[in-house]
């Protein structure tokens, strides 16, 4: 006597990706924080000192973020024109920010008038920083310029004029206080020595540079212009290591996590990347509403800031210990492992007479009802809430099970308005789903033959054939849609092979898509 | 053409034994069943067949306990007579000449002597009469039976149609009239008499059951119906007792209903094929079930199985037949959904594999998944099975399954399942050979005009999940239907037939390297010769057998015979070809390389032979004779279109054969009690010293005696034996006899070890005792070495000694 064959669950491939630490870590964010800025959203920077405040730049105004907080901390909005490139100092106690109007501006970040105004570009200026020893500023302009100036008495040290279009980027070094990067709109980027008066190396990035960052150790640079993300080795004399083609519109902003082990990059394409930094593959992805135009993460990766073209700056800040330990004590009510294995640890004695007890199998519920053959209650069960939006796969199972013994016209009849709807409503949810569709169309042309008499009856139920209908439709243009696509494909693989005087064998195709029959019958 | 001198077509294994109802005997120990011309003695604790009741030379159709002696068993066949065998030893006692064809028989306790045989009318041979025979009271063993008496004509040939009443007391026949009742037409389908009632239960075609009873009287007879069977009730058996009836249908449940309770069922689901008979053993214990996929189920009390008698299920078998590398057993599909793995050494299923993994439905008209292809490969380690569902107005599905064996269980699991692996029915399928390469390979064509090399791809991921199959390679050729594909013996080549076009292919870069074409005629078959004719390619046309030559890309030779299949056996150049020709097939077996056959034989069948395997045998044969060296080294399997498995054995195998089923005694089969383990050990003892020792011959033949006295003093009853003290002699007395040599011999060995003892205890007594093992050394060392010296021996010796103690030294530290 056999037992019972459950009913086979066929595992499908998992759509999406897959779940990995990467993706476990960066979803760990709560939901984002919305704040509406007066413009485009330009540049984020974070202070480096705690708590870690952020200086957002958005049209004529800085305003300065806490940690925690919706509304800004502090706002400079005495600018005659658009702001750029708002950037802390090192110790966080100084603000600069270039403007459209040319001239740049050093605020005290607890006051509210500019302490020094720099003036001497001839253009608007998109690039401002501090050199690492905190008492000079390096700024960039669209005259092609970048210069150096002397905070205590205002003065310009340095020009230099080698770039031959916008500098709209660069980064001074951490490490040592006579060293910057500039990148240009000339497709270079170049490095500079304060100690001397020209740039040390020049590297063609073959697009405008939006971006630039460096490695903490410095090492190496990371340069983002076009849809390019480049790392180049400085200590190798800025040879180029990888390129990195993963957005489809213009790289804006890049940041790099804490502990240096990723790199975020974000994009026109409103998308931003997360890649590892060994091996330079995206892990991670979060989509945008806009094309986003800065980027920003706390320390920690405590938060990630996001500015976007449509003026809105997005907040997600990472949820902390305390909200997952609350799930975890929630999960615990359980009864205690104890309880499960009472008794069943015992050792049996030398003298014991062992009474075996039969191992009682587990059937689901559905399949207690296919035994039975109790079909309609089967296919119920199957229906049940959770299966139907969770399991989808099971309920397609048992229709198809159903479908084998040659009983799913038993199971699909003498359905009142609810129960119909309910079956329509997952047929018309599942109908399009490649995996599902060859069994499903059975089932719809079964309902459809079933109910044809009643249709008509229930403004309900027509509604949601005619949603099937219109769903049917869209679904044969969809197709034939890809089937054109295929055939150009094949046609333009056909004309890139190489042509052999002996390929008479077609050329191997793969059908990516399995072609769906779907009669039109509703 | 070769003489094919003393090779013989024989059937090969499992016939039916579910062709009639099976009998138990009353000590519920043997089970008895028809096998083709044979009746099987089955242990219904070890499933072992113990004799095989051989004689008749026609069908038996029908097995019957002799109702004045239970040691005996009739039998009847469709050769015109009665056999009377003793089913213990397997002897034949008498036989009883008919006359007439047998269709089925019976027997009652009332009437001694006469048995009850349901014969075709003279008059019209499609009609048939049960007739009473009176059986001949003489001592010959060879009866003619001459007191014929016509009970009734007109009845139904099948013996579930006749059932005798209280003993015998009445007859109760069923016919195939339609009967309307109720409004419905119904057709009788079997018939069983309650064994103290005056109540008759017949089975109907609709499922229900009917209880007759006041059919004394004429026209007032009462009825009630049972129902709970879907489709026709094919059995119907009360226990001994008469306190429960059994059925059975097609649904293979055993239902269980109680006698004057009806409401109250038992059943028991899920017992294989569909029930085709019932019999209860005569103490009631034992239920027996014999279903429709040649299996005899042995049940105990309706509660749980007890034993399965499987044999070889030969249904519509779709796949090839095959060979298991690892068992070396035949394996084909049998159970709807399984593939069976047959031992062909042993007669004897080995076990059945579950390949479509879902409940089987009992139902007619349905359309179930079936296994259709599958393939080993060369290790086996690998099995890929196809199986397929085609519905009617729905799209086929199909799906591939590859098993990995699975070292620890011993047997095959499951390792990857693709859905619709084409769009079309799979036609062809096989693995790369090389066993040496680490990839394996498996190819597929189809229907839907594309071939496709499945390859073993590691893991995308590091997550726990092993290796499974993805699609390595899609090609097709001029949109042309894919029929057949080999690989060479070496794995280097891959040659798949596009109709008349075969198309030869590197599996290493999956390069078209040539396409080779004899039109006219779609090329059926294809096979690349081995070994030395491993350059020839062999393929068939409906008309012709080709030859390629793969070095040249030409033609080699070519006859004109449709060929139906094409073999090649494993382990030679061998190749044999079976030849369809007017309505029968002749096989011819061959070396590509030469022109002459070594082996034809015609007529080897009627019909068409589609399905054939070479089996490498376990031990290869010593024959010389040019006809039969084909069969040295492996054996050629065949199934003819009415699905027999036949083989080819030659004369000089078949008188080992002989030889060797003589030499099995028949202690196998005595079922494990605690006398035996302590007989049998003993026995096992005994057979080990007559291994050793081939000039205990005589022994041998009185071991049987002392068994049986022993037998005989294990089975009487307690209360009937002498005092323990008597009996203990004799038992000891019947153990020591056998083993009086030996024990001699035993004696002699002892005292030689003793003495050698003793010289190694002492070095005092061994020099005194010197002369008799020097005499030993000398003796051992003649003839190759000289002599050692007294002191250098004594030295050896001491030696020898020292190292001896410190060994044990080191062991017990």
């Amino acid at each position: 006597m056999a037992s019972f064959k459950p009913t086979k669950i066929q595992v499908y491939p998992k759509l999406g990706e897959k779940v990995t630490q990467d993706t476990l870590y960066w979803k760990n964010y709560k939901a984002p924080v919305q704040i509406k800025e007066f413009g485009a959203v330009t540049s984020i920077d974070f202070s480096p000192v705690t708590p870690h405040n952020f200086a957002v730049t958005a049209f004529t105004r800085i305003h300065i973020y806490g940690p925690f907080s919706q509304e800004p901390v502090k706002s400079f909005t005495r600018f005659k024109d658009t702001a750029y490139c708002g950037r802390f100092r090192s110790d966080g106690q100084l603000l600069v920010a270039g403007c459209e109007d040319s001239v740049v501006r050093l605020f005290d970040v607890s006051g509210k008038v500019a302490l020094r105004l720099f003036k001497g570009h001839t253009k608007a200026v998109h690039l401002t920083d501090f050199t690492s020893d905190r008492y000079q500023i390096l700024t960039g302009s669209d005259d092609y310029t970048c210069r150096l100036w002397d905070i205590p008495n205002a003065t310009e040290l340095t020009t230099y004029t080698e770039h031959t279009d916008y500098i709209r980027c660069g980064v001074t070094s951490k490490l040592n206080r006579d060293l910057f990067i500039t990148g240009s709109y000339d497709h270079t980027v170049k490095l500079f020595d304060a100690r001397v008066e020209k740039s040390v190396i020049t590297m063609d990035h073959g697009q405008p540079v939006e971006s630039v960052l460096l490695y903490p150790s410095e090492g190496l640079l990371v340069s983002a212009g076009g849809r390019h993300v480049k790392v180049w080795d400085l200590l190798k004399g800025g040879q180029p290591l990888v390129s990195l083609k993963n957005h489809h519109k213009t790289v804006t902003s890049l940041a790099l996590s804490s502990n240096g082990q990723r790199l975020l990059s974000a994009s026109l394409d409103r998308h931003v990347k997360v890649y590892n930094t060994t091996n330079y593959k995206v892990v991670h992805n979060f989509d945008y509403a806009a094309s986003i135009l800065s980027l920003g993460l706390a320390p920690d990766d405590a938060s990630i800031v996001v500015g976007m073209t449509n003026s809105i700056l997005s907040i997600k800040h990472r949820k902390n210990q305390e909200d997952s330990k609350e799930i975890a004590g929630q999960q615990r009510r359980r009864p205690s492992y104890r309880v499960f294995v009472k008794g069943k640890n015992y050792v049996p004695k030398q003298d014991d007479y062992l009474v075996s007890k039969p191992v009682k199998e587990h059937l689901a519920k559905y399949d207690k009802q296919l035994q039975r053959f109790n079909v309609s209650k089967a296919l119920d069960t199957a229906l049940g809430t959770y299966i139907r939006f969770r399991k989808p796969e099971i309920t397609v199972a048992v229709i198809k099970e159903l479908d084998r013994r040659g009983t799913l016209k038993n199971a699909l009849a003498g359905r009142d308005e609810r129960g119909l709807s309910q079956l329509l409503n997952f047929i018309i949810g599942n109908l399009v789903d490649a995996r599902f569709t060859p069994v499903l169309v059975t089932a719809a042309e079964m309902i459809l033959d079933i109910y044809q008499s009643v249709i008509g009856q229930s403004p309900v139920v027509d509604r949601q054939l005619l949603r099937l209908q219109d769903l049917v439709k869209r679904e044969i243009e969809f197709q034939k849609d890809l089937l054109e696509v295929l055939g150009m494909l094949d046609t333009m693989f056909a004309s890139s092979l190489p042509r052999k005087e002996s390929a008479s064998a077609s050329a191997p195709t793969v059908d990516p898509f399995p072609t769906c029959s779907l009669n039109t019958d509703s | 053409m070769v003489e094919h001198g003393d090779i013989r077509v024989v059937h090969c294994g499992g016939s039916k034994i579910n062709f009639r109802d099976p009998v138990i005997t009353h000590d519920s120990r043997f089970l008895l069943c028809a096998s083709g011309e044979a009746v099987k003695v089955f242990s219904t604790s070890t499933e072992e067949c113990i004799h095989e009741l051989r004689g008749h030379t026609g069908l038996v159709t029908g097995v019957l306990l002799r109702p004045s002696n239970h040691l005996q068993v009739y039998s009847s066949s469709l050769d015109g007579t009665l056999r009377l065998w003793d089913f213990t030893d397997g002897i034949l006692i008498k036989t009883c000449v008919i006359g007439y064809p047998i269709y089925s028989f019976y027997a009652s306790d009332k009437h001694e002597n006469v048995i009850f045989i349901v014969a075709s009318m003279p008059s019209d041979k499609r009609r048939f009469q049960l007739v009473a025979v009176h059986l001949p009271q003489s001592g010959d063993q060879m009866v003619e039976a001459q007191e014929l008496s016509a009970v009734l004509s007109g009845v139904n040939p099948n013996p579930a149609a006749i059932a005798f009443g209280r003993g015998g007391e009445f007859i109760a026949s069923v016919n195939d009239l339609q009967w309307s009742l109720e409004g419905g037409w119904n057709t009788f389908t079997c018939v069983a008499c309650h064994p103290k009632d005056d109540c008759i239960a017949t089975g109907h075609e609709d499922g229900k059951i009917r209880l007759w009873r006041n059919f004394n009287h004429k026209k007032e007879y009462t009825y009630s119906t049972l129902h709970w069977h879907h489709s026709t009730v094919s059995s119907l058996c009360f226990t001994p007792e008469g306190t429960n009836l059994l059925s059975g249908g097609v649904e293979s449940v055993l239902v269980q209903w109680r006698y004057n309770q009806e409401s109250e069922r038992d059943f028991l689901p899920r017992l294989g094929g569909a029930i085709t008979h019932i019999t209860v053993s005569p103490d009631g214990s034992l239920f027996c079930t014999s279903h429709s996929d040649n299996k005899i189920t042995i049940i105990q009390s309706c509660v749980k199985v007890s034993a399965v008698i499987q044999g070889l299920v030969k249904g519509d078998i779709r796949t090839d037949l095959m060979m298991d590398p690892r068992s070396k057993a035949l394996v084909l599909n049998g159970k709807p959904g399984h593939l069976q793995f047959y031992s062909l050494q042993r007669d004897k299923l080995l076990y059945n594999l579950d390949i479509v993994q879902q409940e089987y439905i009992h139902e007619s008209g349905l359309q179930q998944f079936e296994v259709v292809k599958a393939a080993f490969d060369a290790s086996g380690s690998w099995l890929a099975t196809v199986e397929e569902r085609h519905q009617k107005a729905a799209e086929l599905e199909l799906n591939l399954k590859l098993w990995a064996f699975d070292e620890q269980t011993q047997s095959f699991v499951l390792n990857t399942t693709i859905s619709a692996p084409h769009d079309a029915q799979i036609t062809a399928m096989c693995f790369c050979q090389p066993t040496d390469s680490q990839t394996t390979l498996l190819v597929s064509t189809s229907k839907d005009g594309h071939f496709k090399a499945w390859q073993l791809a590691a893991p995308a991921h590091t997550e726990d999940e092993g290796p499974s199959w993805l699609c390595d390679f899609v090609s097709a050729y001029h949109g042309l239907v894919p029929e057949c594909c080999s690989f060479s013996a070496d794995g280097s080549l891959l040659a798949v037939v596009f109709q008349e076009v075969v198309t030869v292919w590197s599996p290493s870069t999956w390069e078209l390297l040539t396409t080779l074409s004899q039109p006219p005629g779609a090329v059926s078959d294809l096979c690349f010769g081995r070994l030395s004719c491993s350059k020839y390619l062999l393929g068939t046309t409906a008309s012709n057998l080709l030859c390629w030559n793969l070095l040249t890309c030409s033609l080699e030779w070519t006859t004109s015979m449709d060929v139906r299949r094409l073999v090649a056996d494993p382990l030679s150049e061998n190749m044999a070809a079976f030849c369809y020709q007017s309505g029968s097939t002749d096989l011819f077996v061959f070396k590509p390389s030469e022109p002459r056959p070594l082996f034809s034989h015609k007529a080897v069948c009627s019909g068409k032979v589609t399905q054939a395997v070479f089996a490498p045998r376990e031990e290869m044969l010593e024959s010389c004779e040019e006809s039969s060296q084909w069969l040295n080294r492996s054996q050629l399997y065949f199934l003819t279109q009415q699905m027999d498995l036949m083989t080819f054995t030659t004369k000089a195998e078949e008188d080992r054969l002989l030889a060797s089923s003589k030499q099995v005694s028949s202690s196998h089969w005595f079922s494990m009690t605690p006398f035996y383990l302590l007989l049998g050990k003993h026995r096992q003892q005994q057979q080990e010293h007559q291994d050793s020792d081939s000039s205990l011959w005589a022994e041998r033949t009185a071991l049987p005696q002392t068994s049986a006295s022993m037998k005989e003093l294990l089975q009487t009853p307690a209360h009937v034996l002498p005092s323990t003290s008597y009996l203990c002699s004799m038992f000891v007395q019947s153990l020591l006899i056998s083993v009086s040599d030996a024990r001699s011999e035993k004696a002699h060995a002892e005292e030689e070890m003793e003495s050698e003892k003793e010289e190694e205890d002492s070095e005092e007594e061994m020099e005194s005792s010197r002369s008799k093992p020097e005499l030993a050394a000398a003796a051992a060392t003649e003839s190759d070495t000289p002599a050692l010296t007294k002191a250098q021996a004594r030295e050896l010796r001491r030696v020898r000694k020292l190292d001896h103690s410190w060994l044990a030294g080191l062991l017990d530290s």
